[in-house]
């Protein structure tokens, strides 16, 4: 009945390792060229919304990769021998489907800016 | 009724006392009414004494122990009732009033243990738990390696029959034990058997004073049942007399380490100071946080947040881009975990195993830690071997005041100077890290299911102007209340359970508001859904209790740490990741915990998945807390 959790450890490892190679990059990469669509799809059933959420947000030990700004290239490479996250191989996902999933990533929208979010905004002040 | 011809012994001397005792009701005519062949005729030998019945005493036992559970000045008894601890709970009622203590009906002894986890998490002190010594005990079992694990105490008193002449069914054989703590025994810091009265009031405060002296701890007592059944003899009553609880003092590190160690620390120019379980109390939270001034040096209590060591928003807290790599000293402060903080470790994704530390050579490593003084083989919560310069086998908030000044002492004008620039480049991290948060927090913001980042953004702005407490753990919400919200005062966040046995949540958190009741503090739990479906009916404890307290689902709807391990095991068994819902999914059904509080005289509302409808309702449910009731909302939230 009990479960242990030690997991989250793992998981800051994977947070650490894996953040600056997924979502900074120095320039803007070229206009995928997969089936954001089809990548849509693909990033349910293949289980990625599990750790980065179903917008690609990610959370506090999940690096967020929205609008990833690494190239399409870069990012079947690290998906295929990542830092931390489950490896998955050309028969769990063929890069014909990661060039998909890189190309709904690419198009989700940009945030709202934290000024124009009220409850974010009056997060900003200092402590007490 | 004691019917039976005894050979002398403990059991006949007792019913003889009460004889003596209690002025008795007999029912000696019934002998007299016997024929004569049965009552023995001239030339038979000499007739034993008719037996008497006895019906009432004016003085059981079990009053003797609610005189001692007073005197140790519980507030509260958690319990599912048992059959072996009856008379104990009628003296509890009647006898002591039901007050000081007052008894606290559970529907599950694991929800009363990790009640008395989360209730000693805000008060400081135990309060007492009651448990069948076989059932019960096993129910409580899980709940009781948390509490040890976390270093809390609880005050555990299970019922058993071990006369067995005394067990009237086969029931009372099946709930009789020879060893009842022996269960619990590897993950409790004492346990005693006691056979007199006498021996059960100095063991009370033996338990008591032994749970309550860092490193805090479970402690067993066993009650057994005769002895509080039975009227107390007559020689007892002239002598029995309830303990004076002796206070103590926490263990503190020798003075010569500790001088050494705030050499090491002046003289770093890099340290860092990485907290675990350090403040006990509001004091020790103040007191990291005047060490840390005087040295300028950063604090980490974001990983396992074990309890509120430091503010979240002070400038030296510690940033994810300080990183170990970078010190050239690390103190380490009560964390059972600091090995990890230490060394890399082959992650799940690939095969093998390998460590490696983080930190460079040459690096000072150092700890104060009570681990030491409360080891247990079996269990390995001690967590790995730490290759430490220097390690205090010592209390560290009880250690601090004594390193703070030795700190001091050595500090020069020079090192001054140097600790202030350093102070500088930490705040300036620290402000960025906060603002990189409020970025992170803005990504999928209109999500639905409902991002936690909106989740805890949404909460802290119906609470923040109230004298408000977390009574639940962070980590499965991505730690975003450490991110976003001031938290200031160690009553605000009560940590993690220890042992990180699922079921913990729902219970302490009841716990924990109780505790909070008295000082009119609003108390919110954001509670996973996984765990709350281990006991959900301390649900209705908080409603028949009036025990205020908004709990917040985070319904993500699976076991979802599990959910991705098996993800991570398909992946490296180069297999389908997509069927690692299969026995982790909590849904179809989706579970309903609006209706859930329902049923318990709870109110709820939910499911919520538009995060726009989420601050009306938590407004709504806020308003009934503040009537003294407990309150749901269930909101269907993004995984992590």
């Amino acid at each position: 009945m009990t479960r242990p959790v030690f997991a989250c450890a793992i998981a800051f490892v994977s947070w650490s390792l894996a953040a600056p190679l997924l979502a900074q990059a120095p320039a803007t990469p070229p206009t995928p060229t997969g089936n954001a669509e089809n990548g849509k799809q693909l990033f349910t059933e293949k289980r990625c919304f599990f750790c980065h959420g179903t917008e690609g947000q990610g959370g506090g030990a999940y690096p967020r990769i929205a609008r990833v700004q690494r190239g399409a290239d870069n990012f079947v490479r690290y998906v295929r021998q990542p830092a931390a996250m489950a490896a998955y191989s050309e028969q769990q996902v063929s890069a014909a489907q990661l060039l998909d999933i890189y190309a709904f990533l690419r198009g989700l929208p940009a945030p709202t800016a934290v000024k124009d979010i009220p409850l974010l905004n009056q997060l900003k002040a200092p402590g007490k | 009724m004691a019917t039976t011809r005894q050979p002398v012994g403990r059991r006949k001397f007792l019913q003889g006392a009460a004889v003596g005792a209690a002025g008795i009701v007999a029912h000696a005519r019934e002998a007299e009414a016997l024929p004569e062949s049965q009552q023995g005729g001239a030339a038979s030998p000499a007739p034993e004494p008719a037996r008497v019945d006895v019906f009432h005493t004016d003085r059981p036992g079990s009053d003797y122990m609610v005189d001692v559970v007073k005197s140790l000045g519980f507030e509260y008894v958690a319990a599912n009732p048992g059959s072996a601890f009856r008379a104990l709970h009628e003296s509890l009622i009647n006898y002591g009033g039901n007050t000081k203590p007052e008894l606290l009906t559970c529907c599950h002894e694991e929800s009363s243990v990790a009640m008395a986890h989360g209730y000693a998490k805000i008060e400081g002190k135990p309060i007492m738990v009651m448990a069948h010594g076989t059932v019960g005990l096993q129910h409580a079992s899980m709940a009781v390696y948390n509490a040890y694990a976390d270093r809390v105490p609880v005050f555990i008193v299970v019922g058993n029959i071990l006369d067995a002449q005394f067990r009237r069914s086969h029931v009372e054989w099946a709930h009789a034990v020879q060893d009842a703590a022996a269960m619990v025994r590897d993950y409790t810091k004492w346990d005693d058997t006691p056979v007199s009265l006498t021996h059960f009031g100095e063991s009370a405060a033996q338990a008591y004073r032994m749970a309550t002296t860092p490193p805090y701890g479970p402690v067993v007592l066993v009650a057994d049942a005769a002895l509080q059944e039975e009227p107390i003899a007559p020689r007892e009553r002239t002598h029995l007399r309830v303990p004076r609880l002796t206070p103590t003092s926490a263990p503190v590190g020798d003075s010569g380490a500790v001088s050494e160690l705030a050499r090491m620390l002046v003289d770093a120019e890099n340290p860092r100071l990485i907290a675990g379980r350090v403040a006990r109390t509001p004091k020790g939270v103040d007191l990291l946080v005047e060490l840390a001034e005087l040295l300028q040096a950063p604090v980490q209590d974001m990983r396992f947040t074990l309890r509120m060591n430091f503010p979240s928003r002070h400038p030296l807290k510690m940033a994810p881009t300080v990183r170990v790599t970078d010190a050239d000293m690390i103190l380490g402060l009560e964390h059972p975990e600091f090995y990890m903080n230490l060394n890399s470790m082959t992650p799940t994704n690939r095969m093998g195993m390998e460590t490696a530390p983080r930190y460079k050579p040459g690096t000072k490593i150092a700890t104060i830690s009570s681990s030491d003084l409360l080891t247990k083989s079996n269990y390995q919560d001690a967590g790995r071997y730490v290759e430490a310069d220097l390690a205090i086998p010592a209390d560290a908030e009880a250690t601090l005041p004594a390193l703070i000044e030795a700190c001091r002492r050595l500090i020069t004008p020079e090192r001054r100077r140097a600790f202030d620039a350093r102070g500088v480049r930490l705040a300036e991290d620290s402000r960025r890290a906060r603002e990189q948060a409020l970025e992170q927090a803005s990504w999928g913001w209109d999500a639905s299911p409902i991002s936690t980042a909106r989740l805890s953004a949404e909460i802290w702005n119906q609470i923040k102007d109230e004298d408000w407490s977390l009574v639940s753990d962070a980590t499965f919400i991505s730690g975003w209340p450490h991110r976003l919200w001031d938290i200031t005062k160690h009553h605000q966040y009560i940590g993690w359970s220890g042992a990180y046995g699922i079921g913990y949540g729902a219970p302490a958190a009841v716990g924990a508001a109780l505790a909070n009741r008295k000082h009119g503090r609003l108390s919110v739990n954001i509670q996973c859904d996984g765990d709350m479906n281990y006991a959900p009916a301390v649900l209705w404890t908080a409603a028949h209790h009036r025990i205020p307290l908004l709990t917040v689902m985070h319904n993500n709807r699976a076991y979802h740490q599990e959910r991705m391990f098996v993800v991570d095991m398909a992946a490296r068994a180069n297999r389908d990741v997509g069927r690692a819902g299969i026995g982790n999914d909590l849904s179809d059904p989706n579970i309903d915990y609006a209706m859930l509080a329902k049923a318990y005289g709870v109110y709820g509302t939910g499911p919520i998945t538009n995060p726009n409808d989420l601050g009306p309702a938590l407004k709504r449910a806020i308003e009934v807390v503040k009537r003294g009731e407990p309150a749901l909302v269930d909101v269907v939230t993004q995984a992590r």
